[in-house]
């Protein structure tokens, strides 16, 4: 089952209680965030508006195929944008 | 495909640069060039406070002068509920974008939008602006970061209570957002370490200094279509925010992009372009708005002022074993500072294992800031890179090996959660050690500094499309404006592809219309995300030229080869015939299915992370305070350079604006919270007198998931320049600069100081 870590800038604590880390049954990143709003209301879409998603490593952006492996790694962190 | 070792041709060469003629000869058509027949001019009335509040606006005298078709102020616009979209390069919020087009109800700062005119000529639209006759209630106003925070403070926002603050506040307040970022154990990290060294830093807000200002020009026709023509680092950015705050579907909405003359972050976000439809809506004619360089500083964004404190702990030996950051970003006028890129950046080129980033957004009564070059990247790095060599110092320790022993490397987890995989961090600080310029002894009254920068780099959607024309002549289009030369880069991967040389395609910017979605060109993602979505489209037109050229032989397509620009049969199986090149295949397009065209939309992912380190030299003129820079060096992990002498241009670009930045960029105010400094003249630039040639070394460590190897490399360059000036300020004159600008008045005041 992947780990998620709610990185403590995105604010996804807020809608958690404040947990940090969780294990969420998903294997792509769309049935992560129907997951977990599916358990918090709400953080699903902040996921989705505010938030970037690293799996073992590698950052990605509005994804929603990207495929979630049982040991994955996955950190939830703020969006990123640049100049 | 990968072709990261496959023997390239015209990847990595330098063709003459395919916008440069039309620029040198000033033919190029830039957004304040376009000309409409019957078109109106368009000014705005700006605020001459820098906070309050809007009790009346009269524009009766104003739409009585003759010359005047159409007058604009916020009643004009919906009037659009708080939403936080992600369309441009950041979070945005809609209800704070429009307020920031047209002030509604508070006038925020000074320059502050509030009132538009349409009028036949620019001197009518400014007379008629002096007509407009506004009653304000002038409220307390707030410019430093610190002073906003305070208890008291005048508030801008009654709406704005603190986010991540657990309870919720009962009380307004200027801190828009708070965020930490936490990694291992601070306290046992400091317990741990042998040397403690701290310090606090500022810098100033400063402005990107595009050359071309804000322009655009608007036709709202009479069946509701609307077309803009303006300069911008996305036009699908502009029709989207455009849709979005006047409530017109994207659909009847076309945006043109013009050449654009800088943009460097700024231009990710729309000033102009609603009040200029809206405008065209009410007069009926085509509108035409461009800002003067006063607009662009009081009324554009800058980056973000800051305030840093920084605590690094270490072991005798070098090794880091807790670093501590809290940092203070102004927002200006609506929140959305760079501040978690700011809190992510510092502390990402080392490898540690207990970190505390605290950071706090705070809005004050200055324009809103925008997107920087490697937004919040340079803030921070200022203050983290400037402590690493006072580490270094105490340690004893050169500060090189002080970075190297640092290092972080693939496999380094970071701060803020993911893990580095496949940069060339080391290789960069590699390339350092063996160069000659920190290999040679440093002249007498000079001082050096060393500094490192890091960015993300971001991938993203976009689209692209190959036609090969009539006579096997190729055009790639894209949806991305070309502010870093991604029209060479992409017609070079495209040629690549296609085996033909580089002057055989010809790209170009398509319009929201003729083209997909494409994300803004920012976060050094256009020759990435874009150049990844070209090269796809070009391969798909190879595979179509070898079915057509199986057809045209009657063999299976299997047996058939594209080399070179040619269709050959794969082998004496195949059967003999002559190469079939792509004029030949397009001649004959009709007769093998039409014409020859591919287009690609992806959302790229895997843009790799960049690295870079700077060396300068510095001497201080102690009578005046004049930093001069006497050499520069640039070395950066690029990737791959698609078109070397454009990436050496991106980075020799980023570290003059750094220079600038370092040394003599700044807003200055005065009591009343206005800006005293609105131009060129008083806002200093670097010019070329002032920067030395710049060496860029590029380090090539290949991105294995771009089809060239490819990283972003335009915001990189910008990191690291503050630290490295400051550390070799410090090297000559024993002083540590801890405040931007280090202007001759700052550094003479300190040498004062120091006696």
């Amino acid at each position: 089952m992947p780990k998620v870590v709610l990185s403590s800038g995105s604010g996804g604590q807020a809608f958690t209680g404040g947990l940090s880390e969780l294990e969420v049954e998903a294997t792509t990143f769309r049935r992560l965030i129907l997951e977990l709003d599916r358990r918090y209301p709400g953080l699903g879409h902040q996921v989705e508006e505010a938030m970037a998603i690293a799996i073992d490593g590698e950052i990605h952006q509005d994804a929603y195929a990207t495929e979630l492996r049982p040991g994955s790694e996955i950190y939830l962190i703020p969006k990123i944008g640049g100049g | 495909m990968n072709y990261i070792d496959t023997g390239l041709k015209v990847v990595g060469t330098r063709p003459i640069r395919p916008d440069g003629v039309d620029k040198v000869t000033g033919r190029a058509v830039f957004a304040a060039d376009t000309r409409a027949s019957g078109m109106l001019w368009g000014k705005v009335l700006r605020s001459p406070h820098a906070h309050a509040r809007i009790v009346k606006i009269d524009t009766a005298k104003a739409e009585a002068l003759k010359g005047v078709h159409a007058v604009v102020t916020a009643a004009d616009l919906p009037d659009i509920p708080s939403e936080e979209a992600f369309v441009g390069e950041g979070p945005m919020n809609f209800r704070d974008l429009s307020r920031n087009c047209m002030a509604r109800d508070k006038v925020l700062y000074e320059g502050h939008a509030l009132a538009a005119v349409a009028a036949s000529t620019q001197e009518i639209a400014d007379a008629a602006l002096a007509l407009i006759d506004v009653t304000y209630e002038v409220l307390p106003h707030v410019i430093d970061v610190e002073a906003a925070m305070l208890p008291g403070a005048p508030v801008l926002h009654e709406d704005m209570f603190t986010q991540g603050v657990t309870p919720k506040p009962t009380q307004p307040s200027n801190i828009a957002k708070l965020v930490s970022f936490k990694k291992g154990d601070i306290e046992a990290g400091f317990k741990d370490a042998e040397v403690i060294v701290e310090g606090t830093y500022t810098t100033a807000p400063v402005h990107q200094a595009y050359i071309e200002p804000h322009a655009c020009m608007a036709t709202w026709a009479a069946d509701g279509q609307v077309q803009i023509h303006s300069s911008s680092q996305g036009h699908f950015m502009v029709r989207a925010y455009t849709a979005k705050l006047l409530g017109i579907d994207m659909s009847n909405i076309r945006v043109n992009p013009a050449e654009i003359g800088g943009g460097f972050g700024g231009k990710t976000l729309i000033y102009l372009e609603p009040l200029a439809v809206m405008l065209s809506k009410k007069s009926g004619r085509t509108v035409k708005m461009q800002m003067t360089r006063e607009d662009v500083f009081k009324a554009s964004g800058p980056t973000s002022g800051a305030w840093m404190s920084v605590k690094i702990g270490a072991k005798k030996d070098g090794t880091i074993v807790a670093a501590q950051q809290v940092l203070k970003f102004q927002a200006g006028a609506f929140a959305g500072s760079p501040i978690n890129p700011g809190c992510m950046c510092g502390f990402a080129m080392y490898d540690l294992p207990n970190v505390d980033v605290t950071g706090y957004d705070v809005v004050s009564n200055r324009p809103k800031v925008a997107a920087y070059r490697a937004p919040g990247a340079p803030i921070t790095s200022f203050a983290v890179e400037s402590l690493m060599d006072e580490l270094a110092t105490t340690l004893g320790i050169d500060p090189l090996t002080l970075r190297e022993k640092n290092a972080a490397k693939n496999g380094t987890k970071t701060h803020y959660g993911p893990v580095h995989q496949n940069i060339g961090f080391t290789a960069v600080l590699d390339a350092v050690k063996s160069h000659p310029h920190w290999k040679s002894p440093l002249p007498a009254g000079q001082g050096r500094g060393l500094a490192t920068g890091f960015w993300f780099n971001i991938g993203g959607e976009s689209s692209a499309s190959v036609h090969v024309n009539e006579d096997g002549s190729v055009t790639a289009a894209t949806g991305s404006p070309d502010i870093g030369g991604s029209r060479a880069s992409i017609g070079m991967m495209v040629a690549e592809v296609l085996g033909v040389p580089a002057t055989s395609v010809r790209t170009i910017v398509a319009d929201t219309a003729s083209i997909g979605f494409t994300h803004v060109t920012g976060g050094s993602r256009v020759t990435f995300a874009t150049g990844m979505a070209a090269t796809q489209a070009a391969e798909k037109v190879v595979e179509d030229l070898k079915k057509r050229a199986a057809m045209t032989w009657d063999i299976p397509v299997d047996a058939v080869e594209w080399k070179d620009g040619k269709a050959y049969p794969a082998g004496s199986n195949a059967g003999a015939f002559e190469p079939l090149d792509l004029a030949s295949l397009a001649l004959k397009a009709a007769r093998t299915g039409g014409p020859l065209i591919a287009e690609v939309s992806i959302n790229a992912q895997g843009a790799g992370a960049g690295f870079g380190a700077h060396i300068c030299d510095v001497s201080v003129d102690k009578e005046t305070g004049h930093v001069k820079i006497e050499r520069y060096t640039a070395i950066q992990d690029v990737g791959k350079a698609i078109h070397p002498s454009y990436v050496e241009g991106q980075i020799q670009g980023g570290a003059a604006q750094g220079i600038g930045w370092a040394l003599n960029e700044e807003y200055i105010y005065n009591a009343k919270g206005l800006m005293e400094n609105a131009g060129f003249l008083d806002y200093r630039v670097p010019v070329a007198s002032d920067v030395p040639m710049i060496e860029a070394v590029l380090v090539e460590v290949p991105n294995p998931r771009h089809p060239f190897g490819a990283r972003g490399v335009g915001e990189v360059p910008i990191v690291p320049p503050m630290a490295a000036i400051a550390n070799a300020i410090k090297s000559a004159t024993g002083l540590r600069m801890e405040s931007l600008p280090m202007s001759p008045p700052k550094v003479r005041a300190a040498l004062d100081a120091a006696g």
